[in-house]
């Protein structure tokens, strides 16, 4: 096996090489959005792809959330394989009619015979002072639909393969892409392809503690294990990945072998993925836990603009390593 | 306004005309039966009064066509093709119901007949449609994607948001809109400053003309011009059908919001089956032996599906949790 070379791009590149990739494979493929033709993309995403596979298949939408994402479950009803972008999770609320009650029903309604295989990507989370309309984490919200998928890339590789996968799906899938990562830059393997969207990964392994994040939370967490190895402390990092199906096994069989648990999530703590996945390790490892689960969520008020606000109000790395020395009993 | 037309129907097309709209009425006269009964449950929204509109309309489909509609959709159904058995069973929640029993009266689904559903979200179902025809566009097909939705639509954001969409795309769809006066109990002139629809469609560009609901040869005539503008590739077309509903809005609704004198008026002088009837007896195109012929057939028919929905297997609990996700892929 020759060695594959690396390549060094960010975030939103990868973001856009799974679109092209997916736009160069399938004739059904097209992207529809708000600016994502002449702009560029609100991030920047698509720059570049209007050019390359013009106004047909980059399509310039009208500020209609509820009618583009309607017209994209239609497409995709129809044959096609839609790939829709908004803008950020919080203006998804405008189409949340076409989302919940059109793409996660019709399969079952119809008594199997219409299936929506429909990507529908957006920005989400906060870390960038867009305050309270544009920072919010709602993707936990998206996970409680039976009917639709959810998945949130955290790394370079899943930015770029992810896509292909959630188009090959029959099924409508959202991908949440962290508004903070798209100006990364990272290091992807030169053989980068399509990923599964079903499982979480362990991104370090570790013996003392089990980490459980997903999405802009994941560097964050990966810090914090770095410093709690400093003190001696060996935490486990899973990624979740996927918000919907949640991959119950991985997570199971970490907290299995390290009795402690510490989720992070950037949703709200009240009615969130992290309260799910709090309830799953109760049902499934109580009799392994040492200690209670602990929680690092974002503190519950609407994202504030001012930097030292909005930092206090998401999770962070001293909160993480707080959190993870209260669940070890361990003081810091 | 009001279409004044020469676009006629031919007399052979008035004898299956009636045909479908007496089927329409006597299935859903057979629906109120079976739901005082209790076989029918949920909502149960009746189109009685209005089947001109449905079956004026769909006889101008071709078999690739899409359908959407609403959950007052059993005529648009069983105009389309749906076979009334399967359609029965729905209603039953049998799972040899049209949808698998899993969608119900409001729900009806049919990919044989490109029917996308029975949506009963007001203004739901037009963003669909607004896609479907999009895929037709983008991919060359022929087709065209007949919408259907009630005045209270125009009232959604989704209704405006699809105009304009619709319009900006020279897509291949009609949007056909029922107005029967009232958004379940609201009066179009309660809910809506500007109640001239044809008016709000005009604002997006769209082609616009208003015909007598309740007059299937003047329906026909309109129906098949705004097909061919939609598949001639000059864009969408919108079709406000004036009509007036004779039942009640569900079979929960005491109709405390609208006179019983109108109600009367529009059924002793606007019946669109009893002025098709007379206008065939006046023209000499139906005697009383051929149209009791046709109830009894209708009656026939309605037997068995009403025998066919009774004999058929509820789905067992046991799979109650399947198309949730498409089959084949994990869940």
């Amino acid at each position: 096996m020759t060695a594959t070379a690396t390549r060094q791009l960010t975030y939103r590149e990868a973001v856009r090489e799974g679109i092209r990739d997916a736009l160069q494979r399938d004739k059904r493929v097209f992207l529809m959005g708000e600016d994502v033709g002449r702009y560029g993309g609100c991030f920047a995403v698509s720059m570049g792809l209007l050019d390359e596979f013009g106004p047909e298949r980059i399509r310039d939408t009208p500020l209609s959330e509820s009618a583009f994402v309607g017209a994209g479950i239609g497409a995709a009803m129809r044959g096609m394989r839609p790939i829709v972008e908004i803008m950020t999770v919080n203006f998804s609320l405008l189409a949340l009619d076409q989302i919940v009650n059109n793409a996660a029903t019709i399969l079952h309604m119809s008594g199997g015979q219409f299936n929506v295989p429909l990507v529908i990507r957006m920005s989400t989370g906060g870390g960038r002072q867009l305050a309270a309309q544009h920072s919010h984490s709602l993707e936990g919200w998206y996970g409680h639909i039976p009917g639709i998928k959810v998945v949130v890339p955290a790394t370079f590789e899943d930015a770029r393969g992810m896509l292909w996968t959630a188009l090959e799906d029959p099924n409508p899938v959202l991908i949440f892409e962290p508004t903070v990562l798209y100006p990364v830059t990272g290091e992807l393997d030169g053989n980068a392809g399509p990923v599964d969207i079903e499982s979480a990964r362990i991104r370090r392994s570790g013996a003392d503690l089990s980490l459980i994040t997903y999405g802009s939370s994941l560097a964050k967490t990966l810090e914090a294990a770095d410093e709690l190895a400093d003190a001696g402390i060996d935490a486990e990092v899973i990624d979740l990945r996927s918000l919907r199906p949640l991959d119950d096994a991985t997570v199971i069989e970490s907290v299995a072998r390290t009795h402690h648990a510490v989720i992070v999530d950037e949703g709200w703590r009240t009615g969130s993925i992290s309260a799910e996945i709090s309830a799953r390790i109760m049902e499934q490892a109580f009799y392994e836990l040492d200690a209670p689960v602990e929680r690092v969520c974002s503190v519950e008020v609407p994202v504030p603009y001012p930097k030292h606000l909005e930092d206090a109000a998401l999770p962070s790395v001293r909160k993480i390593v707080a959190a993870s020395r209260k669940v070890l009993n361990v003081n810091g | 306004m009001t279409v004044s037309d020469t676009r006629s129907t031919s007399k052979t097309d008035r004898v299956e005309l009636l045909r479908q709209m007496l089927r329409i009425r006597r299935f859903e006269e057979k629906c109120a039966e079976l739901y005082s009964g209790s076989k029918i449950r949920g909502f149960l929204h009746l189109y009685i009064g209005e089947e001109a509109i449905a079956a004026g309309i769909m006889q101008h489909l071709s078999p690739v066509d899409a359908i959407v509609a609403t959950y007052r959709e059993h005529g648009h159904a069983l105009a389309r093709g749906i076979p009334m058995d399967r359609l029965m069973a729905e209603m039953y929640g049998k799972a040899t119901g049209v949808s698998g029993g899993r969608g119900g009266s409001m729900h009806i689904f049919d990919a044989d007949t490109n029917f996308y559903g029975g949506n009963a979200i007001v203004g739901g179902g037009l963003p669909l449609a607004v896609g479907i025809a999009l895929a037709d566009k983008l991919r060359g097909e022929p087709a065209v994607t007949a919408c259907f939705f009630g005045e209270g639509a125009v009232a959604e954001g989704e209704f405006h948001e699809s105009a304009n969409l619709a319009s900006l795309w020279k897509l291949p769809i009609v949007f056909f809109c029922e107005n029967n006066l009232y958004a379940m109990g609201t009066a179009l002139e309660r809910s809506e400053a500007q109640t001239d629809l044809v008016t709000k469609a005009r604002s997006y560009s769209i082609e616009a003309e208003a015909v007598d609901g309740m007059d299937v040869s003047a329906i026909s005539g309109a129906a098949a011009c705004a097909i061919e503008h939609a598949r001639s590739g000059r864009g969408p077309y919108f079709l406000e059908l004036q009509t007036y509903r004779f039942r009640a809005h569900s079979m929960y609704d005491p109709e405390l919001y609208r006179d019983r004198r109108e109600v009367e008026e529009w059924r002793s002088e606007h019946d669109p089956l009893d002025s098709l009837i007379s206008t065939m007896r006046a023209d000499d195109e139906l005697s009383d032996d051929r149209l009791q012929q046709i109830e009894e057939q209708i009656a026939a028919e309605i037997d068995r599906a009403v025998q066919f929905a009774e004999e058929s297997a509820w789905e067992p609990v046991e799979t109650l949790e399947r198309h949730v996700y498409a089959e084949g892929a994990a869940s």
